[in-house]
């Protein structure tokens, strides 16, 4: 074999060379119906249409206050609800009695869909970013919490045991075991909470003027103009928002709790 | 069953706590935002279910056009996603050249489909169908193409020298034993098209539960409002338990 | 009259470019049971999946009747190791014996068939249960079951007690040994027990560790119907599996220590 790449080195420029292949097919396939006539341009424009789209706007600052408006609204509202959340799932987790009454609770919650709650909290609360927080912080406090609730009754409790064998004070219990033995747990909650906490800025946005956002932009380039190649573009960059994410969290997962076997 | 019944009657006293304070409350420091739950449940019982055959108009064109367009949307995204990701999990070439295609699909936050397919289809049915297909196609579809790639080899084995190939092999093998998964998947999948379903009717619809909640909003009705609210719920939660069921009858074997 | 199976200079490489086996050869006479007894990791399942048709080998020949194997071959059945994985979990225990009759066999055949092949392994009682509701011993039976639905003329056994309980095992033993008279089956049986291999055998050819070579090629003359008690006290027994336990030990020749 001697010159030969490994098989796994091999495997990797395979993957890379075919999804770039497929991507490539997808774009020119995009490419030749947008301009084939069989739907009309305005409806579905061209790949390279698009493309041009999304560089264009990209080096649009007004544009780009947009994007950084959605995910800092974002990443304050996974912040709110990560120390509402955990705080109170560690503690509604650890009585057993309040545990299920929490549990029956959400379970009745989380039926409903939280983007119907957004006309309410416009009424509620306003046309500010205030509301397209305060919903994406209630929704994405229930993943995050139903998760920590959950974890904390499954601690192993050998772990316990030692800790109360080595006389552990409650204090150090909770940084040294509790917490690390929550923590994977809390990340797939954090998961969840992210992916319905972009919903609901993005719905709001869509719904309600007034509050800059990527759902805002998408609005005005949509049902205002009818400008299909300035909305698709704009969920090229919303789907790159959500593939940076996914990353974030997999990194996270990587680097602090490859230990764990928590998807 | 005893264990099942008493957790299930513990899980149900409790939201009759909850409804009782909620009434409670409201009775005591009246909020035109939060009626009492008697008020709404009146509302909602005199807007749809008070009709010379239970449903009334109303319910005509606000109920059952928004559960056609979820049962629908997702009917059609299950079905595209189990045969997508069969093809997908069990083909590792296949799965290469989409990998990157998938990955971006599932990125993008479904809701900013609603304006793409209004723009596409224009106010109407379409228009929210292909938001719900398009928006929850993906958990079904990642889900059973993790599914049959992971089918234990010793079962294709089995299967190859047996000579049981192709509909037959997936049928009797690969389905299956990629069920769990796809059961799952299709739960995700029915809470976010119900999620889809009501954003597509905000957007743009003339009739649906998400047209009642704008129309109620508009003329400051909050009691109707929460009627559509706790409608949608009730919905969410009965399709949940029956999909459950299903899932039960299904795994029988995994237990 | 050619060999039930002929197995010659088979070569098979893993991807990453080990060789697994290099160069083996072997052959079973119709009617016989042979027992390859050879260290873990040696190539014996893959020397199994190369036989049954489940890879291809990347040098040398597999002759099934005298016909080059090409894709699994007529007539052959094969029992894996482990039950939990080889069994289908959400079928009743009826049809995974059904699973793997000919298509062309109409309804009564069928379910004749199946009622026949776990009445031979003593499961008629369980057909309509799932294998999940039975025991290691019971479920491994389902799996010899569904091979000998078929009546294979050759039928490959993968280590097939090896999951099971020591009592559980005698008892799978003395059923292949019945079953596979009444079937007139020929077996090829993989295993790294050494009383085993002596036990259920008419021949046992010994492996050497990877890449696998036939180091040697014991013939099995103890008397008939066998038992679990008077065979593995019999004296020929014990040489033999002494015999084998030295050349599985030493597979390039014993050193020159004979034992008191």
């Amino acid at each position: 074999m001697g010159a030969n790449p490994s098989p796994a080195r091999r495997r990797r420029t395979t993957v890379a060379v075919r999804g770039a292949v497929g991507l490539l097919a997808f774009l020119a396939v995009g490419e030749v119906v947008g301009r084939s006539g069989l739907v009309a341009p305005e409806l579905l424009p061209p790949s390279s249409v698009v493309l041009a789209r999304l560089a264009e706007i990209v080096g649009d600052p007004a544009f780009r206050a947009d994007v950084v408006a959605t995910v800092l609204a974002w990443v304050i509202s996974l912040g709110l609800a990560l120390a509402i959340a955990l705080p109170a799932g560690l503690l509604l987790g650890s009585v057993p009695g309040v545990r299920i009454a929490t549990r029956a609770l959400v379970e009745f919650l989380r039926p409903i869909p939280s983007v119907a709650l957004i006309p309410l909290a416009v009424v509620l609360i306003g046309q500010g970013p205030g509301s397209k927080i305060a919903l994406a912080v209630y929704a994405a406090v229930w993943p995050i919490m139903f998760n920590t609730i959950y974890a904390v009754a499954d601690v192993d409790p050998v772990l316990r045991e030692t800790a109360a064998a080595f006389r552990v004070g409650r204090g150090r219990f909770v940084a040294r075991v509790l917490l690390p033995a929550v923590a994977p747990f809390v990340l797939t909650g954090v998961r969840l909470a992210a992916a319905i906490a972009l919903i609901l800025l993005v719905s709001t946005e869509l719904l309600v003027g007034g509050a800059r956002g990527i759902g805002e932009f998408i609005t005005q380039a949509g049902s205002g103009g009818g400008r299909m190649d300035l909305v698709l573009a704009a969920t090229v960059v919303a789907g790159l928002v959500g593939l940076g994410a996914n990353a974030l969290c997999t990194a996270v997962q990587r680097r602090w709790l490859s230990w764990s076997d928590v998807p | 069953m005893s264990t099942r019944l008493r957790r299930a009657a513990a899980r149900w006293s409790v939201l009759v706590v909850v409804v009782v304070a909620w009434e409670v409350a409201a009775k005591a420091v009246p909020s035109p935002f939060f009626p009492p739950p008697s008020a709404i449940a009146a509302a909602g019982w005199r807007a749809w279910f008070s009709g010379p055959w239970l449903l009334t108009d109303e319910a005509r064109t606000d109920v059952l056009p928004s559960l056609a367009r979820l049962l629908g949307g997702w009917a059609l995204a299950a079905c595209a996603g189990v045969a997508l990701g069969l093809a997908i999990g069990r083909s590792r070439r296949t799965s290469d050249y989409v990998a990157p295609l998938l990955a971006f699909g599932r990125a993008v936050p479904p809701p900013v489909l609603a304006p793409v397919f209004l723009i596409l289809f224009a106010v109407g049915t379409p228009m929210q169908l292909a938001t719900i297909v398009v928006g929850v196609v993906w958990p079904v579809l990642l889900n059973t193409a993790d599914g049959a790639r992971d089918v234990d080899p010793v079962k294709i084995d089995v299967a190859v020298v047996h000579r049981v190939a192709g509909l037959r092999r997936l049928r009797e093998v690969i389905l299956p034993a990629a069920a769990p998964r796809i059961l799952a998947g299709l739960r995700v999948s029915l809470s976010l098209a119900l999620i889809l379903m009501v954003v597509s009717e905000l957007v743009a619809s003339t009739d649906g539960l998400g047209h009642r909640l704008v129309v109620a909003q508009r003329s400051f009705d909050f009691t109707a409002m929460w009627a559509a609210i706790v409608l949608l719920g009730v919905l969410g939660y009965a399709l949940n338990a029956a999909l459950l069921g299903v899932e039960r009858r299904v795994l029988v074997w995994t237990r | 009259m050619a060999p039930m199976l002929e197995v010659r200079d088979l070569v098979v490489d893993y991807g990453d470019g080990t060789r697994v086996l290099d160069g083996l050869s072997l052959a079973v006479a119709r009617d016989e049971v042979v027992c390859l007894l050879g260290p873990s990791g040696c190539g014996k399942s893959t020397l199994l999946r190369a036989v049954a048709g489940l890879r291809p080998p990347d040098g040398g020949t597999v002759l099934v009747r005298g016909r080059p194997v090409d894709g699994v071959p007529d007539g052959l059945a094969v029992v894996f190791q482990d039950y939990g994985r080889s069994l289908m979990p959400w079928s009743t225990v009826a049809r995974n014996v059904a699973f793997g009759l000919p298509r062309d066999l109409d309804r009564p055949t069928r379910a004749a068939r199946v009622r026949e092949a776990l009445g031979s392994v003593g499961l008629a009682d369980v057909a309509d249960r799932r294998p999940g509701q039975l025991s290691g011993g019971m479920a491994q039976r389902v799996a010899i079951a569904r091979a000998l639905a078929c009546r294979p003329t050759l039928m490959l056994m993968d280590e097939p007690f090896a999951s099971v309980d020591a009592q559980t095992r005698a008892d799978l033993e003395d059923l292949l040994l019945r079953v596979r008279r009444e079937y007139g089956t020929t077996v090829l049986l993989v295993t790294h027990d050494i009383d085993e291999s002596v036990y259920l055998g008419d021949r046992v050819l010994v492996l050497s560790p990877r890449p696998a070579a036939v180091v040697d090629d014991l013939t099995v003359d103890l008397p008939s119907p066998r038992d679990q008690i008077t065979t593995r006290e019999d004296d020929g027994f014990v040489r033999l599996r002494t015999r084998a336990a030295e050349r599985l030990r030493y597979p390039d020749g014993a050193p020159e220590t004979p034992r008191a």
